[in-house]
């Protein structure tokens, strides 16, 4: 997600930073570009403006036209009034010190919220936290099914009404009597999915909620909603009063421009992010770090600790050891393949390093695109023998026609691979030789 | 109730967002400044019709003032639905010719509504006299299934399913059998929801579809693409891959209930030719229609 959005700023704000002198023009120029960024990433177009008028004051100001890198302060400009707009720290669910803490769960149809909920579960129950799921949505045609069979794969109980007929609210105050007598951490409800403009709908939450007092109330917002979400979150927070908000389908191309307009109108912190459609696809949300990554800035703090969580560390630091050295062999790169598919896709992992953007434009083709083709790359390299790995250039032709056969591939992957892998030393050679920003205005050059 | 109506009563709270700013903006015969345009053009925003659209929107507009020295609410809102039904009235074939059965492949990301909304053309179709067949290709959502088999019991279509996390081409090729076998005059394959960037799961649906065609000759008769109304640019995307990936013969616009107003479309229509075929206007049954690209206009322009 956001990664579209942040490729364009990337490119727009880089040639800023290359002006020695910086004019109210120039400026004026990018900043306009920035708008149809933001305006194409779904970002609300009164938000889209304010944004930008706010820009352009401070960025028009005496400092930064006399200063003596004005495009990286106009970056920096930009990154804060970003990170101003998204919120400017990670916040938590806040657990009650007199359990269970009950987190009650709204959104539109669609959003996502009966597998958000089944995501919120786990993560607590990760946490060795005794969850109750409680069914609370009665009129959608087997959403009580979906949350038992979801509780069930996460074994999890399942708080469903006893008898047919029973409304949201009642099912959500004998949910709730249920955790605190059976001594239950937290109690997560999942309500149906209704517009922000039924009342009758809207006032069933109203009474959920005065009823049974929820110490979370999270809005789910599906992250390639357009315009729209500046209506929706604004009734729901209205309405029912928000705590948080947790962003679903960000694993797409969607530029999520929702964040910040939903942030902006509620003031209320986005908590998580959905990731997959897989349950443990959920992950905190970090405003700071999201706005380096939309400026392409990286987020190399996630990265490094997501890595913490799958990365064999003696090995990461072998690792590390040998980036220095620069003696990469494909035994080592097989090795980082594999790492580095433990930490999620290839896609998302450029993202959250800096300059990963213009890695993936610039590799595009090049770069295993795919997870599957990874596998594939571990193959042939299997299919190697050990000297071989060390020192590829004894590939000959009767030697890649072997270890394509070996692998199921052709000689033609073989080749490719080879490509992929010399290709990678020589961009090791330059992390290791430079910091990140140089070594990203070293790549473009050395690629182009 | 018509068609016109009923929309007015889905995108009543559209009216104020374009043409009720217009009015406002442009009472008789004032000059169109350059404020009054950036107005309008967020009007079109708004609405979801992405910056391309609303630029050659803008474009039309501005084309007028030129011709004309000034223009008032009423000109404007004349050529700006000129402009819209031009790229709303696509090519694509919108006759649904009937086979028997007429499969139809119902595919989109997660959360559109495609399970109701097969339920909701089967209620459709079975009030034509049409005996329809429910396929539940969906085996990957918990539960998705169990939805359809109770649409199916609601409006009285036979559902065919396998179990959870099923084969679902197996599904689908039992299900024009069964189809073929009831001599049923619609089969709907209902299919799990995906986002358009996963290319294993696209790569599933693509099997599905060639499944169709081996269990039948020429099926699927219709794929069509459901999209959420509050999707924003992404709609495009989705559209795009979806049609590259299935050959998408028309659109199907869900939640115009709410206060989000489709503008996708326009660009969707627009760039790939895929023409709109229903809107879904409300949680009832009957809350699916047929859709009229002047009535969708109209509504999403507000009152003349």
């Amino acid at each position: 997600m956001l990664s579209t959005l942040a490729a364009k700023l990337d490119g727009i704000l880089k040639r800023l930073r290359g002006h020695g002198v910086l004019t109210e023009a120039a400026i004026s120029e990018a900043l306009k570009e920035v708008r149809l960024a933001l305006l194409e990433a779904d970002v609300h177009f009164k938000i889209v403006k304010e944004f930008i008028e706010r820009i352009r004051v401070k960025a028009i100001g005496q400092e930064v036209l006399q200063s003596l890198t004005p495009g990286h302060q106009v970056v920096k400009i930009v990154w804060e009034e970003l990170r101003a707009l998204m919120g400017q720290h990670q916040v938590g669910l806040a657990l009650s010190s007199m359990p269970p803490t009950v987190i009650m769960v709204v959104g539109l149809q669609g959003a996502g919220k009966t597998t958000t909920c089944g995501k919120l579960a786990l993560h607590f129950k990760t946490n060795g936290k005794r969850v109750l799921l409680v069914a609370a949505d009665p009129r959608r045609p087997a959403a009580v099914e979906q949350l038992v069979v979801l509780g069930a794969a996460l074994d999890v109980p399942v708080h469903r009404a006893d008898a047919p007929g029973v409304d949201a609210v009642s099912a959500c105050v004998h949910g709730v009597e249920r955790a605190r007598t059976q001594g239950f951490d937290v109690a997560i409800l999942d309500t149906g999915g209704r517009l922000h403009i039924d009342d009758e709908l809207m006032d069933e939450l109203v009474a959920i909620r005065a009823k049974i007092s929820p110490h979370e109330v999270l809005l789910v917002a599906d992250a390639m909603i357009g315009q729209d979400a500046v209506t929706m979150a604004e009734q729901f927070d209205r309405r029912v009063g928000l705590t948080g908000v947790i962003l679903t389908k960000t694993e797409g191309d969607a530029r999520g421009g929702a964040v910040l307009s939903i942030k902006a109108v509620t003031g209320k912190p986005i908590k998580f992010l959905g990731t997959g459609e897989q349950l443990d696809a959920l992950e905190p949300f970090h405003p700071d770090r999201m706005a380096s990554r939309i400026l392409g800035m990286g987020d190399v703090l996630s990265l490094i600790e997501k890595a913490q969580e799958v990365v064999d560390r003696d090995q990461a630091e072998a690792m590390a050891r040998k980036l220095h050295a620069d003696t990469l062999t494909l035994e080592d790169f097989r090795d980082q393949l594999k790492q580095v598919t433990k930490l999620g896709s290839l896609e998302q992992v450029l993202d959250m390093l800096p300059g990963g953007q213009r890695l993936k434009e610039l590799t595009a083709g090049s770069m295993p695109g795919k997870d599957q083709e990874v596998g594939r790359m571990v193959a042939i390299i299997d299919s190697m023998t050990p000297r071989e790995r060390r020192d590829p250039t004894l590939l000959n032709g009767s030697r890649k026609q072997r270890v394509a056969k070996g692998s199921g591939t052709s000689v033609q992957d073989v080749n490719r691979l080879i490509k992929q892998y010399l290709e990678a030393r020589k961009m090791m050679k330059m992390l290791s030789g430079h910091g990140g920003r140089q070594w990203l205005g070293r790549s473009a050059r050395t690629f182009s | 109730m018509g068609v016109v109506d009923q929309l007015g009563l889905g995108l009543a709270k559209t009216r104020e967002g374009l043409l009720g700013s217009l009015r406002r903006l442009l009472p008789g015969g004032r000059k169109l400044t350059p404020e009054l345009c950036e107005a309008l053009e967020g009007a079109l925003l708004a609405a979801d019709v992405g910056v391309a659209v609303a630029t050659a929107l803008m474009d039309a507009v501005r084309d007028l003032v030129r011709q004309s020295g000034e223009a008032d609410a009423d000109s404007v809102r004349a050529v700006l639905k000129k402009v819209m039904i031009e790229r709303l009235r696509t090519n694509g074939k919108v006759e649904t010719v009937l086979n028997a059965p007429h499969v139809i492949l119902l595919a989109g990301v997660n959360g559109v509504g495609k399970t109701t909304v097969a339920g909701k053309l089967a209620g459709l179709y079975g009030r034509q006299g049409k005996r329809v067949v429910l396929v539940a290709a969906d085996t990957f959502r918990a539960a998705a299934g169990e939805q359809l088999e109770l649409w199916g019991r609601r409006v009285g279509a036979e559902v065919v399913r396998h179990q959870a996390g099923g084969d679902p081409a197996a599904v689908a090729y039992d299900g024009v059998a069964a189809a073929q076998a009831r001599k049923a005059a619609v089969a709907l394959v209902d299919t799990a929801g995906r986002l358009h960037t996963k290319s294993n799961l696209m790569d599933e649906l693509r099997k599905v579809k060639r499944t169709l065609g081996k269990a039948m000759p020429g099926a699927p008769h219709d794929v069509w693409l459901v999209l959420d109304a509050t999707v924003g640019q992404n709609g495009l995307a989705q559209a795009r891959q979806f049609h590259e990936a299935l050959g998408v013969t028309g659109v199907i616009l869900t939640k115009l209930d709410g206060t989000a107003k489709g503008g996708i479309v326009l660009a969707v229509a627009g760039e790939l030719g895929l023409p709109v075929r229903y809107i879904g206007v409300g949680e009832g049954m009957e809350d699916l229609q047929a859709f009229e690209p002047e009535a969708f206009v109209d509504a999403l322009l507000g009152e003349s």
